[in-house]
């Protein structure tokens, strides 16, 4: 199927745009990123989805021996299963839509080649990552699209806060991935091999305590990557980059790899019962924490921000509870609502020349209509109504939720209801009411609006998509319960939120102020996200870089290192200094040290025993 | 055959030999210097022709005119610097030709 040209095609686009792209004219910079991405796409479409019908197990296409050295064999090799096609049509389909959106979100902006050629190098990257058929490769991508992330969030390098939020998604990141290769390693050590195929056939032979340490391994990797606790905070600061980056990145795709991981890891995961544990309370525990804080936000990224952290931590839950296709299926429509509201609150940014705060918008959906019915379209998804597409995924996690531990089901419902909230009195305020600010809103170009429409279409209809039916195959069965009550439960939740929203932010608009005034020290706490980035400055950061002057700089580097070489250098002058006084530059002087010498010689021979 | 023994021919070597190591570190006038180096030089001929006649080798006298020949070679550049320096300084002191230091 030649396989290796989907994410090939992008790495074209990205060395053309990175080398030649300042040189190139703007129209052809925007043909070869988009149109490559499009190639992409089409070649998924065209080659991979026909033979997804007989596809039961998986395709693999093995290229050449990467690495070859005593037991360890790492080929480059291509994956093809169910599991990788969903993700392959997410990230060629929905990054296709946002490369289109981004020509005229970007179009006034400086460094154009620049953000398509790391758009395109993403695509590479997370291309890799899905289609990898061994855990390196899959490491590999899984780098890349980390590097991309790191480019992208401080894609306005001279903006300080831009550059920050980049290092720190960087360095988190790192935390996350030290968690992975070190179970890589385990897993060589175990299995020795890291091919899939290999690795989950002996999975079921390998003893538990391996399988729960590589599994949990694992899931700190994807906490970083997938921006769960502890390593979330990351992800809502990454809204500094370009808003196209947000959706892409931060929202339908990489931040999904670490639910790709630990899905496609499902014959580990599924032998160890602690790791899955773990997975769960991890998920609800950030799906709960995220959605308290999105309350909160004034800022519109910010909320999604906090949204796409929260409802990440909701496909772990999937996850965790053994429902991988229910994590799967709400990765997909995630991938589209919550694009759609990063692009569209891209649009109201767009409309209002820069402006991302909630409290200067207001009556906005009569200046940008087809923005506004357009997330409108996302926020009823999100909010779990039905029968839009976050109805049926998040129902198909919250119903295994309830199957494997009801205290699991009824925090996730809670959440549920927050999410309807939080989404929602983002709505409200930028789109209803009166108008507040002091630019003169536009409605975005075309180029953007009919990205926006197709998400649109696809998060009211994306539930649709049989995604669990799809996957019975790769994953093992989940027997689901379809409990009429307890779907009804979710659903009021959801309506709950959205009343509670209209409320408080339509109805009565002065009641949302009585309440943070009601409750002042929970509202401080919740306002200023738990202070967990305090506390990580001052358990984690502070003492690092105060350690690195103290320790490393001063007393390693320029004590011991620079002290000894200049220590060093100090006592060959100091010797130098006598010795120098030997070179007098007189002849008999020379003279006398060669007869001392000689006779030294001379008494050394004969005292060892003559010259024989 | 036997009328001289070696170990006077190698006492005179030695005592020539010092003479000249003697008259190097003493005197400063540079031709004395100088002849003391051709001194030495012989002293150590001597000791050769003398183990060569009596190790009945043909060597030492081979080696013996090397140090001739190096010593003659040496003899030519040698008086040659000291004639171009007595008419740049109009000394021979070696104490005072010491315009390279530092």
């Amino acid at each position: 199927m030649l396989l290796w040209l989907i994410p090939a095609i992008p790495l074209l686009g990205f060395l053309i745009n990175g080398i030649f792209g300042r040189r190139l004219p703007k129209n052809l910079v925007t043909a070869i990123a988009v149109g490559s991405v499009f190639l992409s796409l089409g070649w998924v479409l065209m080659k991979v989805l026909p033979g997804l019908a007989e596809l039961r197990g998986a395709y693999t296409e093995h290229y050449f021996t990467w690495i070859a050295s005593g037991n360890l064999q790492v080929g480059v090799n291509f994956t093809v299963d169910r599991l990788t096609a969903v993700w392959l049509l997410i990230v060629t389909g929905i990054g296709f839509l946002i490369h289109v959106y981004s020509i005229g979100y970007m179009a006034h902006e400086g460094g154009y080649y620049r953000f398509f050629a790391y758009m395109n190098l993403f695509m590479f990257f997370m291309l890799v990552l899905v289609l990898a058929g061994n855990y390196l490769l899959m490491f590999v991508g899984w780098e890349g699209v980390g590097l991309c992330s790191y480019l992208l969030i401080g894609f306005y390098f001279d903006k300080q806060f831009a550059t920050n939020a980049g290092n720190k998604a960087f360095i988190v990141n790192r935390i996350g991935d030290f968690g992975f290769s070190l179970a890589v390693f385990l897993m060589f050590r175990q299995f020795g091999s890291l091919d899939f195929a290999t690795v989950f056939g002996q999975a079921s032979a390998a003893p538990e305590w391996a399988l729960n340490t590589i599994g949990l391994l694992l899931l700190v990797g994807a906490c970083g990557k997938s921006a769960q606790i502890p390593l979330y905070v990351w992800l809502p600061d990454a809204m500094a980059g370009p808003t196209p980056v947000s959706a892409l990145i931060h929202a339908a795709t990489m931040v999904t790899a670490g639910v790709y991981m630990t899905a496609r890891s499902w014959p580990i995961y599924s032998h160890a019962p602690m790791a899955m544990e773990t997975i769960a309370v991890v998920g609800i525990a950030t799906a709960f924490l995220a959605a308290t804080i999105g309350l909160l936000q004034n800022d519109i990224k910010k909320v999604f921000a906090y949204s796409t952290v929260s409802q990440l931590g909701y496909m772990f839950v999937g996850i965790g509870c053994g429902a991988f296709s229910a994590g799967v299926y709400h990765v997909m429509t995630h991938a589209f609502f919550k694009a759609l509201l990063f692009l569209g609150s891209g649009s109201v940014i767009h409309a209002l020349s820069g402006e991302q705060d909630l409290r200067n918008m207001g009556g906005l959906r009569r200046h940008i209509p087809v923005t506004f019915w357009t997330m409108m379209c996302a926020a009823v998804a999100i909010a779990g109504v039905p029968p839009f597409s976050g109805f049926f995924s998040k129902d198909a996690i919250l119903l295994a939720a309830h199957q494997r531990a009801p205290w699991i089901y009824w925090v996730g419902i809670v959440t549920a209801g927050m999410t309807a909230f939080y989404v929602f009195r983002a709505m409200f305020l930028a789109f209803f009411g009166s108008y507040r600010g002091h630019h003169h809103p536009h409605e975005s170009p075309a180029v953007m609006t009919v990205p926006l429409a197709i998400l649109a279409v696809l998060s009211l209809g994306g539930g649709f998509i049989p995604i669990p039916e799809l996957l019975e195959s790769v994953f093992p069965r989940f027997v689901e319960v379809h409990d009429t009550a307890l779907m009804a439960v979710s659903v009021t939740a959801g309506v709950v939120g959205i009343a509670l929203a209209y409320l408080m932010y339509i109805a009565r608009p002065a009641s949302a102020d009585a309440l943070a005034g009601r409750f002042k020290g929970l509202y401080t706490l919740v306002y200023n996200k738990y202070f967990v980035d305090e506390v990580y400055d001052a358990v984690v950061v502070k003492p690092v870089v105060n350690g690195s002057r103290v320790v490393l700089w001063k007393g390693m580097d320029a004590g011991l290192i620079d002290g000894s070489v200049n220590g060093l250098g100090n006592r060959v002058r100091g010797v130098g200094s006598i010795l120098r006084l030997i070179q007098s530059g007189n002849i008999r002087s020379y003279a006398t040290w060669v007869l001392f010498g000689s006779v030294l010689v001379i008494v050394a021979m004969g005292i060892a025993g003559g010259a024989r | 055959m036997n009328a001289v023994p070696l170990s006077w021919y190698l006492t005179l070597s030695a005592v020539l030999f010092a003479l000249g190591v003697a008259g190097f570190l003493f005197r400063r006038n540079i031709i004395t210097v100088f002849m003391s180096i051709e001194l030495m030089l012989n002293a150590v001929n001597l000791s050769f022709i003398a183990f060569s006649y009596q190790l009945k080798q043909v060597s030492g006298h081979i080696l013996a005119f090397f140090v001739m020949v190096v010593a003659a070679a040496e003899a030519a550049v040698g008086l040659a610097i000291i004639l171009t320096v007595f008419k740049n300084r109009a000394t021979l002191n070696i104490d005072d030709i010491n315009s390279m230091k530092n």
